[in-house]
């Protein structure tokens, strides 16, 4: 049975009386030396999980940050696979540290299932997100990752009935529960929705998973408030800025 | 509702999409259901599109060709000047019956964000309009029109700045509004329902072409030919010829600069399975699974993927799929003028092409019916500048 990673962090950060901290960063921004600096970075500075962003040509969920970051990083010439070989440079760097493999659907799908699932798996993976692989599309990646012990992170939305949150944590372990904070894309926002804290609520009550909100959270104190609610957060774009300007990637007080 | 073609099509969208979408999926299934909806349909193509559109026989252009009978169905008479407005009208009056009050729409050529702009003024609803900037430059006269049809236009630059991109750039604003926007897909492509929606309201071409075939001619046409890029109106012609086998389907791929240069936009001849804007289908992409630019004279045949039905149709053999080069569709496009005086679009012109290399070899007594989907109005400056620039070479299947 391999290591359990992801449920590990939430459990672990649980202990510690915190939310766990899901750090988001485009592999190959602004070069795979740079991505992994980053990584470095951002597990020093207390997270549990790294998303691992594969940069992708027609990225129509992300705001201009994580776009803008894709570009450069696809100018490198980064590829899923290359991605896929940074994440087992990190896994030997990192042991203890849930890496997540955050794609779109495409690039798995060229590559095929069977070998992506293979590849990231011995890459030292722990689960898998994809942005436009919905509870209805899921199933063919699912069954080639459940073989190679790895977990699914499905997303949640703002119109997402809760009967549909429970269908689609269904069977699945070693994940979380991503919940999209707003309608829309990627990227940093001042404000977060009046009602997030009643919906993480009603949606934590009905999850056997851990939840972890994000999309907009760009400061500890929206982090903070979140993980009032919720059993973790993710940061994206607030890092992926701070890398895009040359800074250590971290959010703002 | 029909959310597969063989293994083609599905919902391949972000989770915020699911609720709009199964809203859209009921309040289709309802308005399916209702007489009125489908009276109220009618009356506007009737009345304001002006249909129904009439047949056309090449007489000049055929007796040059020496051969088959090559006719029109002249979807450039539509108001707007092409197929699109049948389904922007349909879609437009799912939209007010779903309560949303904002339309959105991506647009290529330029025809279908005319389109869309035109329902917009004629229901009353703000709407918005992504362009690629390649797009916006290479067809002014179409964004002039939106724009005097009370649209806001916005110049997508990134990626290729084509019709891929002004997608992407719906998609982030249907997802970001979706409460109170309704996205108007002009092609037969993007997640269920969109391409059995699309299919649906464009069918209306197709019935008509059947019918107007049997009563002139007394026989149903040997071929049917239709130009893909998303593959909107090749559908709705082959939707009246799916049941009669002995009628061949073929839809016309924009090849570009040829096959062999990688400049073209032939997803069916060259691409691989893939998922891009919600759907599985046929795509240009790298090794890699990015998404590759396209190229065509035409920009409404521009984009890197089509519509999974077109895959599927392919899959089985019901259709078959052939590549004109821009060189080819250009000499179409002045034979028509020449010999018919009707100013085709250019994306019309590539199934105009395939049916003119057709029609020697057929005899006399054949009949090839071409959707001329379009009017070419829209492309006289792209068409002045193309011949300006000398010879171009390139054939279809090099």
């Amino acid at each position: 049975m391999s290591r359990q990673r992801i449920t590990e962090a939430f459990a672990r950060a649980g202990a510690e009386g915190r939310g766990a901290f899901v750090a988001y960063l485009t592999v190959g921004h602004p070069t795979l030396e740079g991505s992994m600096a980053a990584v470095d970075d951002v597990i020093a500075s207390g997270a549990d999980i790294v998303e691992l962003g594969v940069p992708f040509s027609d990225p129509f969920a992300d705001g201009g940050t994580i776009r803008g970051a894709a570009y450069e990083a696809l100018k490198q010439g980064v590829t899923l696979k290359s991605v896929l070989a940074f994440a087992g440079r990190v896994r030997a760097r990192h042991p203890d540290t849930g890496l997540v493999v955050f794609s779109y659907y495409n690039p798995i799908v060229s590559m095929g299932l069977e070998t992506f699932a293979e590849v990231a798996g011995n890459a030292g993976i722990d689960a898998v997100l994809v942005v436009d692989l919905p509870l209805e599309e899921r199933g063919e990646l699912l069954g080639h990752l459940a073989r190679r012990g790895m977990g699914f992170i499905p997303l949640v939305a703002p119109n997402t009935p809760l009967a549909r949150v429970s269908a689609s944590e269904e069977g699945l372990a070693n994940s979380f529960l991503y919940i999209v904070t707003v309608k829309g894309i990627t990227g940093a926002r001042s404000e977060l929705p009046g009602d997030l804290s009643s919906r993480l609520d009603a949606i934590r009550s009905v999850s056997h998973l851990p939840i972890a909100a994000g999309f907009g959270i760009s400061t500890k104190r929206q982090a903070a408030e979140v993980c009032r609610h919720a059993d973790g957060f993710v940061a994206g774009s607030a890092l992926v800025k701070c890398v895009a300007e040359g800074r250590k990637p971290c959010l703002a007080p | 509702m029909k959310t597969h073609y063989g293994i083609y099509g599905g919902q391949y969208v972000a989770e915020t999409l699911m609720a709009p979408l199964k809203e859209l999926e009921a309040a289709y299934a309802e308005a399916r259901r209702d007489r009125g909806f489908a009276e109220e349909f009618e009356g506007i193509l009737r009345d304001y599109v002006g249909r129904e559109s009439p047949i056309t026989e090449a007489k000049r252009l055929s007796a040059h060709l020496g051969g088959a009978r090559i006719l029109l169905k002249r979807e450039d008479l539509n108001h707007t000047g092409a197929h699109k407005v049948n389904n922007t009208v349909g879609q437009a009056l799912l939209a007010r019956r779903m309560g949303k009050r904002r339309l959105i729409a991506e647009t290529g050529a330029g025809m279908h964000g005319v389109a869309t702009a035109t329902v917009a003024a004629l229901f009353g609803m703000p709407c918005e309009i992504y362009m690629g900037a390649i797009d916006v430059e290479r067809q002014a006269p179409n964004v002039q029109r939106m724009q005097m049809l009370g649209a806001t236009v916005h110049a997508v630059s990134e990626g290729s700045a084509t019709l891929k991109d002004a997608m992407n750039e719906a998609l982030r604003d249907w997802v970001s509004n979706c409460d109170d926007t309704f996205y108007v897909i002009g092609t037969v492509a993007g997640p269920a329902p969109y391409p059995e929606i699309v299919r649906d309201f464009q069918s209306v071409i197709g019935r008509e072409a059947r019918r107007q075939c049997l009563e002139r001619y007394g026989r149903l046409p040997d071929e049917a030919i239709a130009c893909v890029g998303g593959g909107s109106n090749a559908i709705g012609l082959f939707a009246g010829f799916i049941d009669d086998p002995e009628v061949r389907l073929v839809g016309v791929e924009a090849g570009g600069r040829g096959l062999a240069t990688g400049e073209h936009a032939a997803s069916i001849n060259v691409g691989r399975i893939g998922v891009l804007h919600g759907a599985k289908t046929m795509l240009l992409q790298t090794d890699d699974g990015n998404i590759l630019d396209t190229y065509s004279v035409s920009a409404g045949l521009d984009y890197p993927g089509v519509g999974p039905e077109h895959c599927h149709l392919h899959d089985i053999g019901r259709a078959e799929y052939t590549v004109i080069t821009d060189d080819e569709a250009v000499a179409a496009f002045d034979a028509l003028c020449r010999f018919e005086g009707i100013i085709p679009a250019l994306e019309s012109s590539h199934a105009l092409a395939e049916a003119m290399k057709r029609a020697p070899s057929l005899g006399g007594d054949g009949l090839i019916l071409v959707n001329l989907s379009g009017r070419g109005d829209k492309d006289m400056e792209n068409i002045m500048r193309y011949k300006a620039s000398g010879p171009h070479g390139g054939n279809a299947g090099i």
